[in-house]
């Protein structure tokens, strides 16, 4: 990606809407023009064109929407504290990595690593998702993250999860299993809940599943709604089948395996 | 000061293009999309391989030599002039090219065994290990029929420019972008990894090369390129070439499920499976990786048995597409029909339709 690039300047719609066409841009300079239109006060930027172009959104605060038409490279509104991304594709790898406020809404699939170490706010996938989806996933207070994976998910789900809450909902699996293998190994907090059939084999010792309870219906409740209204799907026969939670089955999952 | 522009974030960038019917497509394509990885490499290797590309001498074996040292080419030619019939032999066209340093002599010989050296292929085999063990300097990358490896420091794009890989049609491809990790970046060892027609690119580190390297050393195989990936060039040629396993049994070799996945399995497979990791230990490779390997029939892409690197597939007509990343394949193509992540351990397979391998399915 060295070669003579054209950097075309923010186009101004209206008062605060900005339009890139991201084709062939550097991600240096694509992230740089993102930068200087927020300086400038854009509230609703439009990239189109975008094709590999890493870390859109990262670090970026603030109420700002921010709509990708293509798809972004990897680590994806990592450290995102606020805005609301919105990609009309496939994201690859890495989105929402330590992200700590907004939303990032994925028209297609995602790659691995989605909301790897994630503190708050929530991701959307309307299809698949990679593996090690959620690892080292946290909460604090009322900052709670969530990710919603309309499809299904590989191996290593939840892993090291010590808080916030993942729902895998297994739309167009086919007879494939909603989650990979070692399914939350190591988890300790936090919730991961999978819709319909629970295969017990690919899950981790650390976790105990169950039925979804009033309590836990509740709490995803909110969750489906805005997946359905991002996607525009009828919420009411997602609200109204059968869940399981996994919890974890011990707060220290690896006590006495390094010290006794 | 620690200068943060300055840092290099990366971690090696793989794609590939086939054609199953065969089509031959220049080199723009494969060098456009491993471009598109530049970030994931870090200018000290590039390198790519093609099938289909040489139709003029589809028969003779096409040697691609480096030679380090002033004396190397004679002593391999020498060889050569012994041990082989030699039909051509020239220096590999290449363009000065910026990001490219000068290396080592570039020449290619298209040969064939003497009468009666049988197989042919095990014959060929023993001459690139002698070459790559006995001349100081010269290095054989590049040793199948109608096909050819080019590899160089620098970043793959402009290792492509200097090879003129533009004025070459193949229809199958394979391009990678090197960050060595923990061995030398140098022009042998940079991607792909050849031996006859097999040729590998991979992203990752082989921590099994040691207990690989000493079975394949078993069957005659000599590593000298200071590199973990040549080992699976090396697997592949012995499991699949002269052990004849089909390609689906050796590559469950290569990523074997783990005792647990195998104990679920119905009887028959958790047989197989069990048979396999029994016979084929030592060929289990270790760590991640995402590889791609091509051959005379065909393309492969494969992850670690717990997708530890990232690898992305895609189909478009007769095509298959695999990457690094999906952004590359939308260079090479647009408007894919279906685009999907591959399951860790799981082949992903390209057949040209006119030689298609044995296949357990």
């Amino acid at each position: 990606m060295r070669q003579t690039r054209i950097i075309s300047s923010p186009r101004r719609l209206e008062q605060g809407q900005v339009h890139l066409a991201a084709a062939h841009l550097h991600y240096r300079q694509l992230n740089a023009l993102v930068r200087e239109a927020v300086a400038r006060g854009a509230k609703h930027l439009r990239l189109s064109g975008v094709n590999g172009q890493r870390y859109l959104a990262d670090g970026l605060r603030g109420d700002i929407h921010l709509e990708i038409e293509g798809v972004p490279g990897n680590d994806l509104a990592a450290f995102m504290d606020g805005p609301c991304v919105q990609v009309r594709g496939n994201a690859q790898d890495g989105i929402g990595n330590t992200m700590n406020a907004g939303r990032v809404v994925v028209h297609g699939d995602a790659g691995d690593v989605v909301g790897y170490g994630m503190r708050g706010g929530a991701i959307y996938i309307r299809g698949h998702a990679g593996y090690r989806v959620g690892i080292h996933m946290k909460e604090y207070g009322l900052s709670r993250p969530a990710i919603v994976v309309g499809g299904r998910t590989g191996a290593f789900l939840g892993e090291y999860m010590a808080g916030g809450l993942i729902l895998v909902l297994g739309l167009g699996a086919g007879e494939r299993p909603l989650v990979g293998d070692f399914c939350g190994t190591g988890l300790h907090g936090g919730l991961i809940v999978i819709r319909g059939q629970l295969d017990r084999d690919h899950l981790s010792p650390h976790v105990q599943a169950a039925e979804a309870g009033p309590g836990d219906r509740d709490l995803i409740g909110p969750y489906l709604e805005e997946f359905c209204a991002h996607f525009q799907l009828p919420v009411g026969p997602l609200a109204a089948d059968r869940y399981w939670v996994l919890r974890p089955a011990s707060a220290r999952p690896y006590a006495g395996k390094y010290a006794l | 000061m620690f200068d943060v522009t300055a840092r290099n974030i990366a971690g090696c960038g793989l794609c590939a293009l086939i054609s199953e019917t065969a089509q031959a497509v220049s080199g723009e394509a494969i060098m456009r999309a491993i471009a598109l990885l530049h970030d994931r490499a870090n200018g000290m290797g590039g390198g790519f391989a093609a099938y289909g590309i040489y139709p003029h001498r589809p028969d003779d074996y096409a040697l691609h030599l480096m030679y380090y040292r002033p004396d190397s080419r004679d002593q391999a030619e020498r060889l050569l002039d012994e041990v082989l019939q030699v039909h051509l032999a020239e220096p590999i066209p290449t363009r000065p090219t910026p990001g490219v340093p000068p290396g080592p002599a570039l020449w290619r010989y298209f040969v064939q065994p003497p009468p009666g050296a049988e197989p042919a292929d095990d014959y060929v085999l023993s001459v690139v290990m002698r070459i790559n063990s006995e001349c100081p300097g010269a290095y054989v990358f590049s040793s199948g029929k109608n096909m050819g490896a080019f590899k160089a420091l620098g970043y793959a794009e402009e290792v492509g420019r200097f090879y003129r890989l533009e004025e070459y049609h193949g229809h199958t491809w394979i391009a990678h972008g090197r960050f060595p990790t923990n061995t030398p970046g140098w022009w042998a060892g940079a991607h792909p990894f050849t031996l006859l027609d097999w040729a590998v690119v991979h992203n990752g580190e082989i921590s099994s090369y040691g207990t690989n390297r000493r079975y394949l050393e078993m069957f005659g195989y000599r590593c000298t390129m200071q590199t973990d990936t040549e080992v699976v060039t090396y697997l592949l040629d012995l499991l699949i070439r002269r052990h004849h396993l089909p390609l689906r049994v050796a590559v469950q070799a290569l990523a074997s499920p783990f005792w647990h996945q195998i104990e679920r399995l119905p009887a028959p497979e958790r047989e197989l499976a069990t048979a396999i990791r029994q016979v084929y230990g030592s060929a289990l490779l270790n760590g991640p990786f995402a590889i791609v390997f091509a051959h005379a029939g065909g393309l492969v892409g494969l992850n670690d048995r717990i997708k530890l690197r990232p690898l992305v597939a895609a189909r478009k007509d007769d095509f298959l597409y695999l990457a690094s990343e999906e952004a590359a394949i939308h260079v090479m193509c647009p408007q894919p029909d279906l685009v999907w992540a591959p399951e860790a351990g799981e082949p992903v397979i390209g057949c040209l339709q006119a030689a298609r391998l044995e296949e357990v399915t």
